[in-house]
């Protein structure tokens, strides 16, 4: 609606606003339909480029446990399961972590200096280059990792899946810990003061309320951060160990799918080998939109209705 | 006021497009292996000073460079592995291989004590295999007398990422063992039947610091720059040979094919050094395609002439190992050979 007294736009004519209007409005459906356009483009180019592979080796590459470039061999599985394995781990090992700082920024902690101060350093955290948790990685924790290989008895790798799961981890916690906080804060006080004046206690509240209430956000958090986990490369290259085999157990060094593209891509001539190495990308694209889908189908039926 | 500040704003432009475009100036594109990237950065810029062609030089890798060449966007690549006779046979018009310096590959370990070992070419490849798993192994020992081995597993470390120091690596492995050559092979990303992956030269020898029982390795000239533990390796003749420069380029001495695509790794000569290898700069012998100038072949050509003689004398300081006489011979016939719309570009 365009009001002719309209302060704002007093001078220009009523003409003029309508088609000013619809040109944003035009703009906006352009940036929507070009990540779309952007996302579909993706996928095409990724199909095109493993057209070699999907035709020669078919669907065993999805079993098949061997990553030989010199016989020109190739199958997926142990890049697949090694990346399935670290990122939930990964997963496993920063929720408790994630929900406990989400809880305490938004319930225990919501204003005040040493709340902002924790806010910006969990934010610093997801700022970090991934090639320093690399470097990290491998100077501190590997010589840990392998110490306590020693004790169990194990081979004293140091590097591994457990190893990559623990840099992960790190890394992943920002992501699920921001957004868990930003929806326990939006959790209604009207509930909690009700629960509260029926006499429950603030973890009784937490655990029974809060936590319950919001619970479809910090699944959103969990799934934000396992996109990240699936799709990290540089800092799960320099600890995973990169041995292309199936991985043994969790202390086994193994390779991931993003590890393995980031690793043999730029030396790749042979065309079967450089389109079986797109096929990977494929694969981790289906993976990550796999994920996703299973996430909002779980989102969705743990919103509490209100 | 605001004024003078756009017209300084223009001035600084235009004095920056000036300077780029520096009257005379000639630019040839280059792109490939990263193992010379120091040496050809160094030689290139010394050539720009002193003859105004500016030598642009991507270090992208052995395989990048070979695809660039193909796809004619470059006037040269680098590479560490020469194109095989397969890859060449197709080529209507063929590719030149020029050597420029040598390169060798040394086996590290970190070990408590840091002892100097010796290593057969059979002991060797069966740590690699994975079938030597001790360090105390008598195979091992009866190599290294007056060495006291500890206990320990051997942790093997190898390259994460495809690349030339590899292809040297398994070249001699699949030479000297004829089950490395049947169940791993050689190329620049292998099956490996043991041990784990690090990425670069640098990712190797951190983790081979960081592993105690480990194994690894890592060029020649990293190990120099870094000083590390390196083993002696037994070559053809017997002799145990420590890796350095001049059992390089002993290694290099021997009779080299007329295109100079050859593996020296497992070398003939005497005190010669058994895994090394050459690197190369590669383009077309037919200068006139692609709609190219005669005068960019020309630059090309006396770059390359350039690398092989003068430009030798910038390897040294920098740890990387100069031709030998006989190779610069060689190459001189292989520049020599170019042609522009069949006649030759250097008349000498």
């Amino acid at each position: 609606m365009v009001s002719k007294d309209n302060a704002l736009n007093s001078g220009k004519p009523g003409g003029a606003l309508v088609a000013a209007e619809a040109a944003f409005t035009r703009g906006l459906y352009v940036a929507a339909i070009l990540v779309v356009v952007l996302l579909t483009a993706i996928l095409v180019t990724l199909l095109i480029g493993s057209r070699e592979s999907l035709g020669t080796i078919g669907l065993g590459f999805l079993y098949g446990k061997t990553w030989d470039p010199v016989s020109s061999e190739f199958g997926a599985l142990p890049f697949l399961v090694g990346t399935l394995l670290t990122s939930f781990l990964a997963l496993g090992i920063s929720l408790p972590f994630s929900i406990a700082i989400a809880v305490f920024l938004g319930e225990y902690f919501r204003e005040g200096a040493l709340s902002s101060f924790l806010r910006s350093a969990i934010d610093l955290l997801a700022g970090i280059p991934s090639v320093i948790y690399g470097f990290w990685g491998l100077f501190v924790l590997v010589p840990l990792v392998r110490s306590l290989q020693l004790k169990i008895g194990v081979p004293p790798f140091g590097v591994g899946i457990f190893t990559s799961s623990l840099v992960l981890s790190i890394m992943i916690v920002p992501y699920s810990a921001a957004l868990g906080r930003e929806v326990i804060q939006l959790v209604p006080s009207d509930l909690k003061e009700a629960a509260l004046s029926m006499g429950a206690t603030r973890s009784e509240v937490i655990w029974k309320v809060v936590l319950p209430y919001a619970r479809s956000g910090i699944f959103a958090g969990v799934l934000l951060s396992l996109g990240r986990a699936l799709g990290e490369t540089m800092a799960v290259t320099m600890v995973i160990g990169n041995s292309n085999f199936l991985p043994k157990g969790i202390f086994s060094p193994a390779s991931t799918m993003a590890s393995l593209i980031a690793n043999e891509f730029a030396e790749a001539t042979e065309p079967l080998y450089v389109s079986s190495l797109v096929e990977i990308g494929l694969l981790l694209f289906i993976v990550t939109t796999l994920v996703n889908i299973i996430g909002r189908h779980v989102i969705k039926k743990t919103t509490v209705e209100v | 006021m605001k004024l003078s500040y756009y017209v300084f704003l223009a001035a600084v432009i235009v004095l920056l497009i000036a300077g780029s475009l520096q009257a005379g100036d000639k630019e040839l594109l280059g792109a490939g292996a990263t193992f010379p990237y120091p040496l050809y950065s160094k030689m290139f810029d010394a050539y720009h000073k002193q003859y105004n062609v500016k030598v642009n030089y991507q270090a992208i890798g052995s395989g990048g460079g070979i695809k660039q060449v193909k796809s004619r966007t470059v006037d040269f690549g680098g590479t560490d592995a020469f194109m095989s006779d397969k890859d060449l046979k197709d080529l209507a018009n063929p590719i030149l291989h020029v050597p420029v310096c040598l390169g060798a590959v040394v086996v590290t370990y970190s070990l408590p004590g840091g002892p100097v070992l010796n290593f057969t070419p059979g002991v060797l490849a069966d740590i690699y295999l994975g079938k030597i798993e001790k360090w105390n192994d008598e195979r091992l020992a009866e190599i290294n007398p007056g060495i006291d081995l500890p206990d320990m597993t051997i942790i093997v470390v190898h390259r994460s990422d495809g690349s030339g120091t590899t292809f040297i690596f398994s070249d001699y492995l699949s030479k000297i063992s004829a089950e490395w050559e049947k169940e791993v092979g050689r190329g620049k990303s292998l099956n490996w039947p043991a041990g784990l992956g690090a990425k670069g030269n640098p990712g190797v020898a951190g983790l081979v610091k960081q592993l105690p029982g480990s194994i690894g390795y890592v060029e020649l000239i990293y190990s120099l720059q870094n000083k590390m533990p390196v083993g002696l390796i037994r070559n053809k003749a017997g002799n145990y040979i420590q890796p350095s420069m001049e059992g390089v380029s002993l290694a290099a001495r021997i009779d080299l094919p007329e295109d100079t695509r050859v593996s020296i790794t497992d070398t003939d000569a005497e005190m010669g050094y058994p895994i090394s290898g050459f690197t190369w700069l590669i383009f077309y012998q037919e200068q006139n395609y692609g709609g190219r100038a005669l005068d960019q072949a020309e630059s090309l050509i006396s770059l390359v002439w350039w690398a092989i003689h003068d430009g030798q004398g910038f390897a040294e300081p920098l740890h990387y190992v100069p031709l030998p006489e006989s190779a610069v011979k060689k190459a001189e016939n292989i520049v020599r050979s170019v042609v522009y719309d069949g006649e030759r570009v250097l008349s000498e």
